[in-house]
């Protein structure tokens, strides 16, 4: 297994990682069990993310997906941020091991859920699809291999 | 404290002795010859063989015609357990195998071969500490048990098991004793006769010799299987031309070993100082596996609110080699299934360290690591949404 030099550069110097006291949209996904959680931290004005932290428990590419998930989004609209997929996210790294795909959609969910936390405090209907909490299940498993 | 390269994985592998190098090269240079060969050529290569095996039964307290060398641990533990336990149901009809719930992946995946060929396979549990539950063995074992097969120290937690006990339980309910010694040999005393089991796995990349050379002690009148079929190599049991060179190289690896056994010691206080630092200077962590039967350079720590392949990537770009019994850096999203035996829940174990010193690591190693990890397992615990604080 080995990671791009992007993923290595990501996770060695983590962007945006920290806190936002008074987040209009926080989200957490990931389980300790399964060994990765990511919190996502937005703050947003006039529908636009004007600042995104993150904190993140787990491994090189988990903290690497989400470093970059919250560069991919900072300074985009709601709405350009709810079409970010695992997919852009693994590209701009320059690839994940298969095995660790499931960071990248772990990322996708971890900035969903900061939005539905947003449309839930302004009172907004949430018509998109957020990621449901499940303990159980750990792994999307890799289709290929 | 300059940048260092600290090797802390010495349970992983270790780097080929000059010493080894040396006892290698004249059979890959000058003495080349087939040791089946009757000319003087393949009789200089067969004197090599039969002198490497006598220096390798010697370090082992058995006969040479005793140790049966393989293509290493793996190889050896395949054999002496397939073989052992279609040996014994042959034989007396027994088809129940015994392991323990931390034995390596070549004893579990072997059991669950033998599983789907119509053998029952138990686990036996162990304690917290890693040390197998005596008891519960002693419930498993039956008539119909055909062998046990309990590793004599963990490759992962270091703990050591009382092999010779076990073996006196399974030889009274007429089973074979294996066990699987490729982590102990080399780092504490290991005597075949005193352990009294029948069959004992060794691999040579842990003690200084190269990958792809190992060795199956089997006790003499116990005639399992031939492992591979052929020119009649290995008294029969297992042909191929012998990889001379290399058995020459294990040869010295453990005659080298055994004569370093007494600088254990140092490595035991080594391994002793820095687990001390790490749980009186670094909150939230939990020593893994018994403290006092574990080898002398192993150390497992979990680091709670981190995981462990973080932790390694960072250590190693410091300059420090360890592994982790993370789920993360396996290719099975699985946490170490040795560390979820001993009860931890399986965050701890994503969080967990694995340190294997060995004889080449220096007081200055230790303070090396000292001074890098404590700022590392911070960096990972303040980027971490579930850590608590220092004083949680």
């Amino acid at each position: 297994m080995q990671y791009s030099e992007k993923v290595m550069d990501h996770f060695a110097h983590p962007r945006n990682v920290g806190e936002i006291e008074d987040a209009d949209g926080v989200g957490t996904v990931g389980n300790a069990t399964c060994g990765d959680i990511m919190q996502m931290f937005l703050k947003i004005e006039n529908d636009v993310i004007v600042d995104v932290k993150f904190k993140t428990f787990g491994c090189g590419a988990a903290i690497a997906t989400s470093s970059m998930a919250t560069e991919l989004i900072k300074g985009h609209t709601v709405q350009e941020a709810l079409e970010l997929t695992n997919q852009a996210v693994v590209e701009a790294l320059d690839g994940l091991p298969p095995i660790k795909i499931h960071c990248s959609v772990l990322a996708e969910e971890a900035v969903r859920a900061a939005l539905a936390d947003y449309y839930r405090k302004t009172g907004r209907e949430i018509d998109f699809e957020v990621p449901e909490k499940d303990e159980e299940a750990c792994h999307i498993i890799p289709e290929e291999e | 404290m300059e940048d260092r390269f600290v090797y802390a994985d010495n349970a992983a592998t270790t780097p080929v002795a000059p010493e080894v190098v040396a006892a290698m090269t004249p059979y890959l240079t000058e003495k080349w010859g087939n040791p089946s060969s009757m000319y003087s050529k393949g009789r200089e290569a067969r004197r090599g063989l039969d002198e490497a095996r006598e220096t390798a039964a010697g370090a082992l307290g058995c006969a040479p015609n005793e140790l049966y060398f393989t293509s290493g641990g793996t190889e050896a533990d395949n054999w002496a357990l397939k073989g052992g336990a279609r040996f014994m149901r042959a034989k007396q009809g027994r088809t129940h195998v015994i392991t323990s719930t931390i034995e390596h992946p070549a004893v579990l995946r072997s059991c669950e071969a033998l599983a789907r060929e119509g053998f029952r396979v138990s686990y036996v549990k162990v304690h917290e500490n890693g040390i197998i539950d005596m008891d519960e063995l002693g419930r498993l074992l039956d008539r119909n048990t055909a062998i046990v097969a309990v590793m004599l120290a963990n490759n992962e937690i270091g703990t050591i098991q009382p092999i010779p006990e076990i073996a006196k339980l399974a030889h009274e309910a007429g089973a074979l004793m294996f066990t699987d010694a490729v982590q102990a040999v080399g780092s504490i005393p290991v005597n075949v006769k005193e352990l009294g089991v029948d069959m004992l796995s060794l691999s040579g990349h842990k003690l200084g010799a190269p990958k792809g050379i190992g060795a199956l002690y089997m006790r003499r009148g116990l005639k399992i299987d031939k492992y591979i079929d052929g020119g009649g190599q290995e008294r029969g049991m297992r042909s191929g031309t012998e990889n001379l060179p290399y058995i020459a190289g294990l040869a010295e690896a453990l005659r080298l070993a055994v004569s370093r056994l007494p600088d254990m010691e140092r490595v035991r206080a080594m391994r002793d100082r820095l687990a001390d630092y790490i749980l009186n200077n670094i909150p939230h962590t939990i020593y893994n596996g018994d403290r006092e039967h574990r080898l002398p350079g192993n150390l497992n720590i979990s680091f709670e609110y981190i995981e462990g392949e973080s932790l390694l990537l960072l250590l190693d770009m410091a300059g420090i080699c360890i592994s982790t019994g993370s789920a993360c850096s396996s290719n099975s999203l699985e946490p170490s299934h040795v560390l979820l035996a001993l009860g931890l829940p399986a965050e701890k174990a994503h969080g967990s360290m694995r340190v294997s010193l060995s004889h080449g690591n220096t007081e200055e190693d230790i303070d090396y690591i000292i001074e890098k990890l404590p700022g590392i397992v911070k960096r990972l615990r303040d980027m971490s949404p579930i850590y608590p604080g220092e004083d949680k």
